[in-house]
């Protein structure tokens, strides 16, 4: 187990590598457009052209550039906006962190509990009422854009309700936990829903599918013949099965969530987090904010994808060894 | 003659409009091996499941008795049907590549049988599972009872299954094609053990194959089945020397044998069973079919060798 | 009777078989019995076919044009002319406040965004940009997908070390960051690769970055599914035969694969399309003053508590569009290849 790990952690750097490596081509090595009057953002005046050059090292070869920008990001930290005169990057990342991690944390807790409860649900009660309606939530987990439900969310939860039944919403925005577990817990509720809502309903429909394969299986069969209960069976053996594919698709969407989703619905809930980070550089194109967060958010995502590669060699032992 | 250990009569099971088994008799004496043949869609495996309650399919209709040690079974309350199952019937499956859950080692899933019928501590559990794997023939079982099933073979998995099985001392065993799904020396190998196990244990077996080598091996008596329904039963004896049914002759002849002239080709019985209709289940590939065939025989005959054709005795030789 | 037998009833035979029917017929039946993926069809089509007609309502009925802002237009309700854009009447009286929906066809129906422009004529325009970013982008991909798929998976060796290693970096990295650096750079600049050559405000852009980043999201189960065929005996009697590799690429393992490529191609339009709208929200997508649901949304998110109907309309239809477009795609699965495994690839 100890060298699985090992061995997955080090694919988990060499992934890292990788990424940054694409990140950099992209940026830098792009044909067509020189990289400095990108960086510089739009209308720069030619002494700060001239300053990123040097920055950068845009007169060196590739390597050297790719070394460049790596030191400045990870050991000086010195990676400055342009477009933001003189903003430090790093340090805006790392206070937007606590935000987003808040943000996709608690929204996991919730759909994997609905998600695997509705799911569980679903495939044990075959042909009632909450077997139709989770397949319907799935469609629409897949199907519905988050950070419009968001929005509507926003616009009933603020506007249209907020004197009568939503009164106890508080105005968008995010409040740290120094302000207290019940304030924090309190802004990010609704935006906790809505990104959870749409993967509940996915992943209890995903489950559902596989929880009825399960328990058409050989072992299901051995476990009744053993004289096991029927709740027994469902969640020791046939729950047990299923769970393996779902947390490892988990594993993907957590990561694409610190990445993506979550960066949507930062935006409409004014979360100040690392995605709203990302939206407001893309609103002025200051590419250093933007190459810094999306190698911010690589690591994160490379991470939780070895954490859940490692939790799923616990779970299925097929895996260990290979 | 000691009192049956199970008595099924009249079994029926019908999925939808399709009637899979049709008014089935059989019992089984505490000991003893039944040996249950047909080819695939028989019905012999869907009995055995009717008979320990298995069937899970929406819609299917199960009617008729089965009496296990003066119960009858299907008339039993779930949660008594689960006590039985296990305890005192266990059964075998066909593939053990897949009869076993994944994710657990092979020593949890026999803990698991024990405890759930026995009121004993983990520690005594798992130490019977070493045992009794032990028993099974597998090598350093202290070892193997913290294996997957996917670090196992094929023949050890079978091992381990019947290892299982054993776990609660069951009175009866059904084993449904238990060596089908192994190669040839693992089968014998197999079929050593179940015969061994039986002699300790005292268990009596009901063994589902299409094999009709496997059941001159092991078998005391023979239930010969075809489209859902019994055409002959009796001892080995009877059914293997003077077999009284066409489709028993069919099968028997194609076994090849050891000893005497050699066919040029193994005779095949022609056509593919059908589903059960009116009159003889088997009189559409029956060489020997007639007039009287439009009618379902019945199950008769003497001295505990009984057949379902209406043939003339004349006429009954091969 | 087999074991397999005590979960599953056996069926009776479900329809007689036709000899003459291929199997895409025969999925084409199964598929048109299937209620729900009928009417997610002609749902489907009802939305496309408005949203191709959009020049006819946006000429003859709205008289209107959706791509020019009309500030100090008119527009008439309840008799009465009003202007489009009022003042805003709250706080310091900065800004100003689009009409809402009128509910007449005959201009305004969902009301003017924030420049004037009639909401509804611009939602028919941006559908006609949402479905074609989506169908194109979700073609290239699969059509890209199965190329490196089936190279991957029947050559093996460092092919597809290398295609596997290109697929796991581009998995692994959260598609909406990729879609954004690729779009940032190639949004100022075009892109200019060779023959290829694209302007910076093209509609190919989205299509071709939408593209790329889901490759490998289709290309891993194809690759899977290529290898398990390489050791099929109909491979090794084509090769047997002598066939060159192309040959049997193109007659042995395409026609295998086509129906998994096809299962993919409606759930990929849609999350293609969704991906686009996020782009586009995020204004990396399609450009102003083109428009698409994207777009819109984002346009109504500054009005959303004054003109809701803006956002909710797009939405509206974004989400409609992809559970059409879904329903269906689950459907085409079930009727050609049920055991096919679409999220999580492997």
């Amino acid at each position: 187990m100890a060298g699985y790990i090992l061995r997955r952690f080090g694919a988990a750097v060499l992934v890292l590598f990788a990424i940054s490596v694409l990140v950099f081509l992209i940026f830098f090595a792009t044909p067509g457009v020189d990289p400095a009057a990108r960086i510089a953002g739009k209308n720069a005046d030619p002494a700060t052209l001239a300053q990123v050059r040097a920055s950068f090292g845009f007169d060196k070869p590739l390597p050297v550039q790719y070394a460049l920008m790596m030191k400045h990001l990870f050991i000086s930290h010195d990676l400055t906006s342009f477009v933001n005169r003189g903003t430090l990057v790093i340090p805006q990342i790392v206070e937007a962190v606590p935000v987003t991690l808040s943000l996709v944390v608690g929204a996991a807790v919730i759909w994997m509990v609905l998600g695997v409860g509705m799911g569980t649900l679903a495939g044990a009660m075959r042909g009632t009422l909450v077997d139709p309606l989770v397949m319907l939530l799935g469609v629409f987990g897949v199907s519905l854009p988050v950070y419009w439900l968001g929005e509507v969310v926003n616009l009933v939860t603020q506007k249209e309700l907020h004197d009568s039944v939503f009164s106890w919403v508080p105005p968008l925005g995010y409040a740290p936990l120094s302000e207290g577990v019940g304030q924090w817990a309190l802004h990010l509720l609704f935006p906790w829903l809505t990104l959870a809502l749409l993967y509940a309903g996915i992943y209890a429909r995903l489950l559902r599918g596989e929880l009825i394969n399960a328990l058409n299986e050989d072992y299901v069969r051995t476990a009744r013949a053993k004289g096991l209960s029927e709740r027994r069976i469902l969640v020791k053996h046939a729950l047990r099965c299923s769970l393996i594919p779902i947390v490892s698709l988990f594993g993907l969407d957590f990561g694409a969530l610190v990445g993506g989703a979550a960066l949507l619905t930062e935006v409409v809930f004014g979360l100040p987090g690392v995605g709203k980070l990302t939206y407001q550089a893309l609103q002025n194109l200051d590419l250093p904010v933007i190459m810094g967060t999306v190698l911010y958010a690589a690591f994160f995502v490379v991470l939780a994808n070895a954490v859940v590669d490692v939790l799923y060699a616990r779970l299925d032992p097929r895996v260990r060894r290979a | 003659m000691p009192e049956p250990l199970l008595e099924v009569s009249d079994l029926r099971i019908r999925f939808g409009g399709f009637t899979a088994v049709d008014g089935l008799s059989f019992s089984v004496r505490p000991g003893e091996v039944l040996g249950v043949v047909g080819e695939s869609g028989s019905g012999k495996s869907v009995s055995m499941l009717g008979v320990l309650g298995l069937i899970r399919t929406p819609g299917a209709e199960i009617s008729g008795k089965v009496v296990f040690r003066g119960r009858d079974l299907l008339a039993l309350k779930n949660a008594e049907m689960r006590a039985v199952r296990g305890r005192e019937i266990a059964m075998i499956f066909q593939d053990p590549m897949t009869a076993l859950t994944p994710v657990y080692t092979i020593g949890w899933q026999i803990a698991e049988q024990i405890r759930a019928h026995e009121k004993i501590s983990k520690r005594a559990a798992r130490d019977r599972a070493v045992a009794l794997l032990g028993e099974v023939g597998i090598p350093s079982p202290e070892q193997r009872v913290d294996s997957y099933p996917h670090e196992f073979s094929g023949g050890m998995r079978q091992r381990a299954v019947i290892a299982m099985a054993l776990s609660c001392n069951p009175a009866l065993l059904i084993a449904d094609e238990p060596t089908t799904a192994l190669d040839v020396t693992t089968q014998a190998q197999i079929l050593d053990l179940m015969r061994r196990l039986r002699a300790d244990h005292g268990s009596a077996v009901v063994m589902i194959t299409h094999d009709m080598g496997v059941v001159s091996e092991i078998a005391d008596e023979v239930l010969v089945m075809y489209g859902g329904r019994a055409v002959e039963r009796g001892s080995r004896r009877q059914v293997f020397h003077t077999p009284r049914h066409p489709y028993t002759w069919g099968l028997l002849d194609s076994v090849p044998r050891v000893r005497g002239a050699r066919a040029r080709r193994l005779p095949t019985i022609p056509g593919t069973p059908g589903a059960a209709g009116r009159g003889c289940p088997f009189a559409d590939r029956c060489a020997h079919s007639f007039a009287a065939c439009a009618e379902v025989p019945p199950l008769t005959g003497e001295s505990g060798h009984l057949d379902a054709c209406w043939l003339p005795e004349e006429k009954r030789t091969r | 009777m087999t074991a397999a037998a005590s979960t599953a009833a056996p069926q009776p035979a479900a329809e007689p078989a036709r000899p003459s029917a291929g199997p895409w017929r025969r999925a084409l039946g199964r598929l048109r019995r299937n209620r729900s993926a009928m009417i997610a069809a002609v749902g489907l089509l009802l939305i496309v076919l408005a949203c191709v007609l959009a020049p006819l309502y946006a000429n003859t009925i709205a008289h209107t044009d959706p791509f020019t802002s009309n500030a100090s237009g008119t527009a008439i309700v309840n008799g009465a002319r009003v202007p489009v854009l009022a003042q805003s009447t709250e706080g310091l009286g900065l800004g100003v406040t689009p009409i809402g929906p009128t509910w007449d066809p005959g201009g305004y129906f969902l009301g003017a965004d924030s420049q004037g422009r009639d909401v509804m004529a611009r939602l028919l325009y941006g559908g006609r940009n949402s479905l074609l970013i989506g169908l194109s982008s979700a073609v290239l991909c699969c059509a890209l997908a199965t190329v490196l798929g089936v190279l991957a998976g029947y050559f093996g060796g460092w092919i597809d070390a290398v295609l596997s290693r290109f697929f796991d970096v581009i998995w692994a990295f959260p598609v909406y960051l990729l879609a954004i650096c690729l779009s940032v750079v190639l949004l100022t600049s075009g892109l200019h690769l060779g023959p290829i050559h694209i302007d910076a405000g093209s509609l190919a852009l989205p299509v071709v970055i939408i593209a790329l980043i889901y490759v490998p999201y289709v290309a891993r189960p194809l690759r899977g599914q290529v290898m398990a065929l390489r050791n099929k005996e109909f491979l090794h009697a084509a090769v047997g035969l002598g066939a060159s590799d192309l040959r049997i690429m193109r007659r042995e393992v395409l026609p295998n694969v086509l129906p998994t490529v096809v299962v993919f191609l409606p759930l990929m339009t849609a999350l293609n399309m969704l991906t686009e709208s996020a782009l586009s929200f995020l204004s990396v997508g399609v450009q102003s003053p083109d428009a698409s649901w994207g777009t819109i949304i984002n346009d109504g998110l500054a009005l959303l508590y004054t003109r809701p109907a803006i956002t909710i309309a797009a939405g509206l239809c974004v989400g409609l569009t992809a559970v059409a477009l879904n329903v269906l795609g689950d459907g085409v699965r079930d009727a050609l290849d049920p055991n096919a495994r679409l999220r999580g690839g492997v």
